[in-house]
């Protein structure tokens, strides 16, 4: 079983804050982690190190047994038998599509019958292969991107890494290609390392999402998992949507809150106990004849339903969705059958 | 099951393939010599000879036997005839190139392609063959000016031998350099930023007053500054120009001196460029002192070109600058042509004169010029392609690397970029006038001195399509391949230099281009047998023999524009910027 392991990772440029720091995670075999966090957040870095284009300052990066990076050494792309979707896709344009989804095959010394069948196969998967001999300029985007698909594909590489590979498609395109990876995932069998700030791709792709900030890792867990229990404001601010409130809490109040006592918490006078960081998701915050009266803020229709903004007593915000339009200043009652504390 | 890879079943053998590098550092992945290699290279192509010429001028001075050279009116003389020229030739430059630039990048004139290869074909014709030209067009010998009958009457001076002629040629062939310098600075003026100017209300005058002129300032002042250095530097056309009439420059004087050697010769012509290195230097700190607070970064759309309609004046100004193109190219060139076909020395050209005689001297008879032929066929072919395997791999760790390397590069790089020529061949001539060291061979006097100092010369002109290549390269296309497994040389063959390669194309045709007609550097270098084909031109007319001399020089003109026309079908596979007549 051969498992990537990230031990201590640090990476450090030399300007003020390391672009990595402490980074220590691991990717069970087979397994798809989504890398998010917010543009400079040190996610693409930890990617480019996992491939060797950049060396730790300190740490190390293992598959299973064997180290592919530390401090002193590290082995060199060409040998870590990986292979990545970039951002740019990075064909090669005097390449035919033919030429570049072989050309890992090519240098490993594969050729005639074989290389020809291997090709066909990779690029039937990404239902391309009526353009083998075009050259790359000759496709649209989201050609481009299976074509940079199937070169990964080709060598059934142990890890593939995707540096945002979204990033440039329409958002038509995206959900399809979002399929096409989960395809690509269970057939490959492949570790797949997945850099986005999109949590919504994130949580569509990946078996383990695991959101960094600041060059630090701060939370690692299943999507269903990071979703309902998310630690701290970082990442419960970026994973779905959600309102923060500071309410008055008790020091051991439990994470997970109930209506009764996320009540006396938001009707309480201001000033009154300790505030605490509470999340709560708009799916949780629902009209009750028997809730409290909010003041509605905004009212915006969203075509399945209507997204509204209703103020607490104290003025904080709070995110809720309605089946019917409320006219803005109209007061409603409302319930929080859930929250949690973060 | 999945079969596992291949290096994880090498178990103990492939921890020992693991690079040892600095901690922090990134993985370059390029062989160990490389970097070596390519610094080596640069140290004794730019900064060597530099070293020689600073030693061989401390030591004139120290020695007492070159500091006359200090104090002779001659020099003084040839300080203010280089200023002057220098000067003049600049304002004139700066006035056609100017011209050529706002019509080419501002208005709505046609035929803008053909009117820049035409106006850029000055700056690619060697300055002697400009020169001489101008010399057959305007004199009282000119068989133009015979055959058309309105030619000055015999014994009237040639009115080019003077400080004007010489200001007005190196103006002409200067001017390109301002028209490219602000040209690029025009043609990233942002075309909404007229517009908005326009719909502000300001009328096409004012917009170019206040909106226009400003931004083109900067391009304005680095096309001068490279004007004058230029001219402090030439030495084709006072040579031809200035030497008839007793006006010697700097640069000529460099020439003479070498010519009648002497003990302390190596001391004064050390001091004497050091002299030129200084004009030159002092106009780059006035260009720095005039750009300070000129930075503006162009914000929004730029690249599409701000056109002003010129309405019905469009006519009058196509017809101006067609006029002027014929002026300082389709006539001297035309007198040129008049020149090498006449039979014999101040006989006038008619259809019944008109003779081949010249071209079949220098083709079938004359050795000196055949050999010329093959000593610069072989020098430039050397040097364009000699210089790929320096240029190659410096551009490439340039672009890779960061920090102190690329840093240290690029100043290596820019120091014969920023010297004029003359001075570079004087570096040269003192670095390599003892036997080397250990082979105890003297490079002085033969071909190899001169291929050398092409190569010094010419780094810079062969770097710069190879680097923009490079510039404009995702780096992700190497990692790619790397990813897919191809060591360092597999993948600069596969994927590195197939992409560079129509840059290589361009860098080999223009630095050919360049160095088959080079003056400055061979005038210096040359002895018996080594001439080129630039000294072959000079050495004609120098002896009187200027039908010869001209049919020499028309040939050249036509390599000249043989290798342009080369380049323009490359144009479409080239990065942008490479081809200076094209946006």
């Amino acid at each position: 079983m051969a498992q990537l392991i990230l031990n201590h990772l640090t990476k450090d440029f030399g300007g003020g804050r390391p672009a990595v720091s402490d980074v220590s995670l691991t990717v069970r075999e087979g397994g798809f982690l989504a890398l998010l966090g917010p543009s400079g957040c040190g996610k693409t870095t930890v990617l480019r190190m996992t491939a060797g284009f950049e060396q730790p300052s300190d740490g190390s990066i293992d598959y299973g047994e064997r180290r592919l990076s530390d401090a002193a050494r590290a082995l060199p792309p060409e040998k870590r038998n990986m292979a990545m979707v970039f951002q740019s896709y990075a064909l090669w344009p005097h390449m035919t599509v033919a030429e570049n989804v072989g050309y890992p095959l090519k240098v490993r010394g594969v050729s005639g019958e074989t290389w020809r069948r291997k090709v066909g196969e990779a690029l039937a998967l990404v239902k391309l292969t009526d353009y083998a001999e075009r050259r790359p300029a000759a496709l649209s985007g989201g050609q481009r991107q299976r074509v940079a698909l199937a070169r990964c594909l080709v060598t059934s590489p142990d890890v593939v890494l995707l540096d945002e590979p979204l990033a440039n498609l329409d958002q038509h395109l995206r959900k399809s290609m979002e399929e096409t990876f989960r395809i690509f995932h269970e057939r490959s069998g492949a570790t797949m390392v997945y850099v986005t700030h999109d949590q919504s791709e994130a949580m569509a792709l990946a078996t383990d999402v695991a959101v960094m900030s600041e060059g630090r890792l701060v939370q690692m867990a299943a999507p269903s998992e990071i979703y309902a229990r998310p630690e701290g404001t970082v990442v419960g601010g970026l994973i779905g949507r959600g309102s923060i409130l500071k309410v008055p809490l008790a020091e051991h109040a439990p994470r997970a809150l109930a209506w009764p006592q996320l009540r006396e918490a938001i009707g309480s006078a201001p000033g009154v106990g300790h505030r605490r960081d509470v999340l709560v998701r708009p799916e949780h915050v629902r009209p009750d004849p028997l809730g409290m009266a909010l003041e509605v803020t905004a009212c915006v229709y969203e075509g399945e339903r209507f997204a509204l903004t209703l103020a607490l007593p104290d003025g904080q915000a709070l995110k809720a969705f309605g089946d019917t339009a409320i006219p803005v200043g109209q007061k409603a009652n409302f319930a929080v059958v859930s929250g949690w504390r973060l | 099951m999945r079969s596992r890879p291949r290096w994880l079943r090498i178990s103990n053998g492939g921890l020992l393939r693991l690079r040892r590098a600095k901690p922090g550092a990134s993985p370059a992945g390029e062989p160990r010599w490389l970097v070596p290699f390519v610094l080596t290279c640069l140290f004794l192509l730019c900064a060597l000879p530099l070293i020689s010429l600073a030693k061989a001028g401390f030591s004139g001075l120290a020695s007492g036997h070159s500091i006359g050279v200090l104090t002779e009116p001659a020099t003084y003389a040839a300080i203010r005839n280089t200023l002057i020229t220098a000067t003049g030739g600049m304002l004139i430059s700066v006035a056609i190139g100017a011209l050529f630039a706002f019509a080419v990048a501002l208005t709505d004139i046609r035929g803008k392609l053909t009117l820049s290869f035409a106006f850029m074909l000055p700056m690619m014709i060697p300055p002697q063959v400009t020169a001489l030209a101008w010399v057959e067009m305007t004199g009282p010998a000119s068989p133009l000016l015979k055959t058309l009958g309105i030619a000055p009457p015999l014994g009237s001076p040639q009115p080019l031998y003077s400080l004007f002629g010489i200001s007005l040629l190196l103006g002409v062939q200067h001017a390109p350099l301002v028209f490219l310098a602000l040209k690029a600075g025009l043609s990233a003026s942002p075309r909404d930023g007229v517009e908005a100017a326009r719909l502000s209300g300001a009328s096409p005058f004012r917009v170019f007053r206040d909106i226009v002129a400003p931004l083109a300032a900067p391009g304005l002042i680095a096309g001068a500054a490279i004007a004058f250095v230029s001219g402090v530097g030439n030495f084709g056309i006072p040579a031809i120009l200035g030497i008839p009439a007793g006006i010697t420059v700097l640069p000529t004087l460099i020439y003479t001196r070498l010519a009648s050697f002497g003990s302390g010769t190596f001391g004064e012509i050390a001091l004497i460029s050091s002299l030129i290195a200084a004009i030159a230097a002092m106009g780059l700190i006035l260009q720095q002192r005039a750009l300070s607070g000129k930075d503006y970064r162009i914000i929004g759309l730029s690249g599409a070109n701000a056109a002003f309609s010129l309405g019905r004046f469009r006519v009058a100004v196509e017809l101006a600058l067609a006029a002027i193109l014929f002026l300082v190219l389709v006539a001297p060139l035309a007198a040129l042509i008049a020149s090498s076909l006449v039979p014999a020395y101040g006989v006038p050209l008619t259809l019944k004169t008109v003779s081949l005689r010249a071209y079949e001297e220098i083709l079938f008879r004359q050795t000196m010029t055949l050999s010329a032929f093959t000593n610069s066929l072989f020098l430039a072919s050397s040097a364009a392609l000699g210089l790929l395997v320096v240029a190659v791999p410096a551009a490439y760790l340039m672009n890779r690397r960061k920090g102190v390397l690329a840093n240290t590069l690029g100043i290596l790089i820019e120091i014969p970029y920023a010297l004029p020529g003359i001075v570079l061949a004087v570096a040269f001539i003192l670095t390599f006038a003892a036997p080397l060291p250990i082979l105890n061979v003297s490079l002085y006097g033969t071909i190899w001195i001169i291929l050398i100092a092409y190569f010094s010369s010419f780094l810079a002109v062969s770097l710069k399509p190879v680097m923009s290549a490079f510039l404009q390269m995702d780096p992700s296309l190497e990692e790619a391949a790397r990813l897919s497994g191809a060591g360092f040389f597999r993948r600069m063959r596969d994927v590195i230099l197939p992409l560079v390669a129509p840059a290589a194309g361009a860098s080999i045709i223009l630095v050919f281009l360049i160095a088959a007609n080079e003056l400055t550097v061979s005038a210096l270098l040359w002895s018996a047998g080594t001439q080129t084909l630039g000294v072959a031109i000079f050495n004609l007319d120098d002896s009187g023999s200027s039908d010869l001399a001209s049919a020499l020089s028309v040939l050249v003109v036509l390599m000249v524009m043989a290798l342009m026309a080369a380049l323009e079908t490359l144009a479409n596979y080239l990065p942008e910027g490479v081809l200076p007549w094209r946006n």
